[in-house]
């Protein structure tokens, strides 16, 4: 197993321009079942001999996509999410960054209550290595196996997963969150995820500064998983009030620092490396001495 | 994006919300001549930067004729203003804002921000106005009240009597400042902000609510859709490198160290800070040059880089996804070549097309010294400092 993607997953891609076409390609190379592509005004074209459709709810109706991946702008990317959602697509995937807020605060807002599970924006997207691939990262650094990887970066979690792969450690499901403020799954609820999924044995957990997120997967973590997990917070270094390129990593007020973040995921049993270049040494180390 | 205090009461007033009389000036004359229109025995001179701590820092001034408004305007137009929240060098003060002096019976504090956990906006209503919202938060969190906000409802009136209720303010001032709270959501979400403080806002001796002060700050996300609030940006008060790395789209912050380096992703980019600080050196900037990245913007990151004159070496760690490591290589040559590069250059490259990546760098005669890893390219590059 895996989670949220596997051979069961129908793929549909929201705004097939240049980067969407191109990474609609690279799913379909990873074997991804990729079903359709929708961009308005492209209606009964094709593209990777698939069809194109104008709406979701057409393409859904269609093609029975689970699964969604959108390259939309920003400016409309948050259009394309509620679109999704109210065609009830199971798994959005907005990798679009530069979303507004107040356009998330109300995507969340018109989610509650439905069963749809978003991932992002400004993510990377995930791959479950082996079965199926729904994001941009590069796919031949990942090995299928059996360790989890969660993230709020994109290229950091690349390198977590290049590190894992050189120790000869596979990956079931590889994560990446999103940088923003505001989006959708948080860690705790991919945390869940892990927990219960019976072919994940570890978990890799990259935070960085801003929020509380961290905060909240360490109390998590603490309470209900029995799984080890090897954790780093990027922006030690960081100095407070700056943007550090996501939207959401910030140290504002004084709250969000690395340093409260390492040592909540320390107090709740997370074996935290201070240096990126140690993660996966720290997880083969774990792996051959459990805990 | 910041705006200044004086451009924030300006879209107050639009909302007809109520704030001091007043008028910004650039010169001293002209602030004792915006005195003299204003009429009164007292004015308040403050100076206008993008930071807060003003008041504690002599950045604020009381004046009782409009020739001492002159004067403490004098004082502080052209220096520099040093608070607690601009750092050692403070911030240039290009404009002051006078107000007519007013008299405070209470003081509160509000603001609109952005709640991550729940993801939601929420109003913070406190007694105790004035004070820094994070030393409340710490000493006194029970005497913050907080609502959320649904985002489809705004701030209904009923959420703001209960939030002014709760103060256990006199009777006779609760419904002036109740209906001003909604209004304040109506400017938050207008004009895509991201955080709406009034610190203090006060209820004066003739028992009217005033926003003495605001602090705005507007999604940068949104500002294709805010032109009244993108002309607002103030250049002249952010960093000039900083400034002219927008230009390429590049995200680069300026930092104090002597290590420049090119990244791509924000997390990588904060991670390489991290790993030349724990081997022993110390990041001159933050950089992400984001997945898109060109030879031109690749070239454009160097000269940001080369600006800086603490920069002793500059360190390259790119992890390959959408950005190939071979364009990017040709990028790195292109940009050496056209830039003067002083300084020693490692690069590390990893991921997509790494081989062609290297073997370019490799075939280019050039100087570069190459890494495998992150911990190996921190390493040569606080070698290259020390040599």
């Amino acid at each position: 197993m895996s989670i949220l993607i596997d051979q069961h997953t129908r793929l549909l891609v929201q705004g097939m321009g240049r980067e969407g076409r191109f990474h609609a390609e690279q799913a379909i190379d990873y074997g991804t079942r990729y079903v359709g592509g929708v961009h308005p005004g492209r209606s009964g074209g094709a593209a990777l001999g698939r069809p194109l459709f104008n709406t979701v709810a057409q393409a859904v109706a269609e093609t029975g996509a689970n699964t969604t991946m959108i390259f939309v702008p920003g400016p409309a990317a948050a259009d394309a999410i509620l679109e999704a959602v109210e065609a009830g697509v199971g798994l959005v995937v907005c990798i679009t960054d530069g979303i507004p807020l107040r356009d998330m605060l109300l995507v969340r807002r018109y989610m509650c209550g439905t069963p749809t599970r978003l991932l992002g924006p400004n993510c990377p997207g995930l791959i479950s290595p082996g079965k199926a691939k729904v994001g941009i990262m590069p796919a031949h650094i990942h090995r299928p196996g059996r360790v989890g990887v969660l993230s709020r970066s994109g290229t950091l979690t690349y390198e977590a997963v290049s590190q894992l792969t050189a120790q000869g450690i596979g990956q079931s499901t590889c994560v990446g969150i999103g940088g923003d403020p505001v989006g959708g799954m948080t860690f705790v609820q991919c945390l869940a995820m892990f927990q219960d999924d019976p072919d994940t044995d570890a978990l890799v957990l990259i935070g960085e500064i801003g929020g509380s997120a961290e905060e909240e997967a360490a109390a998590y973590i603490a309470q209900h998983m029995t799984k080890p997990v090897v954790g780093f917070i990027a922006g030690q270094t960081a100095p407070p009030g700056r943007r550090m390129g996501h939207a959401g990593a910030i140290i504002a007020g004084g709250q969000g620092t690395a340093a409260s973040k390492m040592a909540a995921l320390e107090r709740s049993g997370i074996r935290v490396v201070q240096s990126p270049a140690r993660i996966g040494e720290a997880m083969a180390a774990i792996l051959k001495h459990p805990l | 994006m910041k705006i200044h205090e004086y451009q924030g009461k300006a879209i107050l007033r639009t909302y007809e919300l109520p704030v001091p009389q007043g008028e910004v000036a650039r010169l001293p004359l002209e602030a004792r001549q915006i005195a003299e229109t204003l009429g009164g025995q007292r004015w308040v001179v403050k100076a206008q930067i993008h930071a807060g701590g003003r008041g504690k820092s002599g950045g604020i001034r009381l004046a009782r004729s409009p020739a001492e408004v002159e004067q403490h305007a004098a004082a502080l137009l052209g220096q520099p203003l040093v608070t607690p929240q601009t750092g050692p060098g403070g911030q240039l003060v290009q404009c002051v804002l006078i107000e007519e002096g007013c008299e405070i019976a209470q003081e509160l504090y509000c603001s609109i921000v952005i709640d991550r956990q729940l993801g939601q906006p929420v109003c913070l209503l406190s007694a105790a106005g004035g004070m820094d919202i994070e030393t409340v938060a710490a000493t006194a969190p029970a005497t913050l009240m907080r609502e959320p906000i649904d985002v489809l409802l705004g701030l209904a009136p009923f959420q703001a009597r209960r939030l002014v209720e709760r103060l256990q303010l006199q009777p006779a001032i609760q419904p002036a400042l109740a209906s001003l709270l909604p209004k304040l959501y109506t400017v938050f979400r207008d004009k895509d902000c991201t955080l709406l403080e009034i610190n203090p806002l006060i209820v004066t001796s003739a028992g009217g609510p005033l926003c003495l002060d605001v602090k705005m700050e507007c999604d940068d996300n949104a500002l294709f859709r805010q032109p009244e609030v993108e002309v607002l940006r103030d250049l002249s008060a952010e960093e000039p490198l900083e400034v002219e790395a927008t230009h390429s789209k590049l995200n680069y912050i300026k930092l104090a160290g002597n290590i420049g380096c090119i990244v791509n992703g924000a997390g990588l980019a904060m991670a390489t800070m991290d790993i030349i600080q724990q081997a022993g050196a110390s990041p001159a900037n933050f950089l992400d040059v984001g997945g898109r990245a060109n030879a031109g913007a690749i070239e454009q990151a160097f000269r940001i880089i080369m600006a800086d004159p603490h920069v002793q070496a500059v360190l390259i760690n790119v992890f390959g996804g959408i950005l190939r490591c071979d364009i990017f290589a040709q990028g790195v040559l292109q940009a050496v070549t056209n830039v003067q590069v002083r300084v020693p250059v490692v690069v590390r490259m990893e991921g997509t097309n790494v081989e062609e990546g290297r073997q370019i760098l490799a075939a280019s005669g050039l100087q570069f010294r190459i890494a495998n890893d992150m911990a190996e390219a921190a390493q040569h590059v606080v070698q290259a400092i020390r040599e």
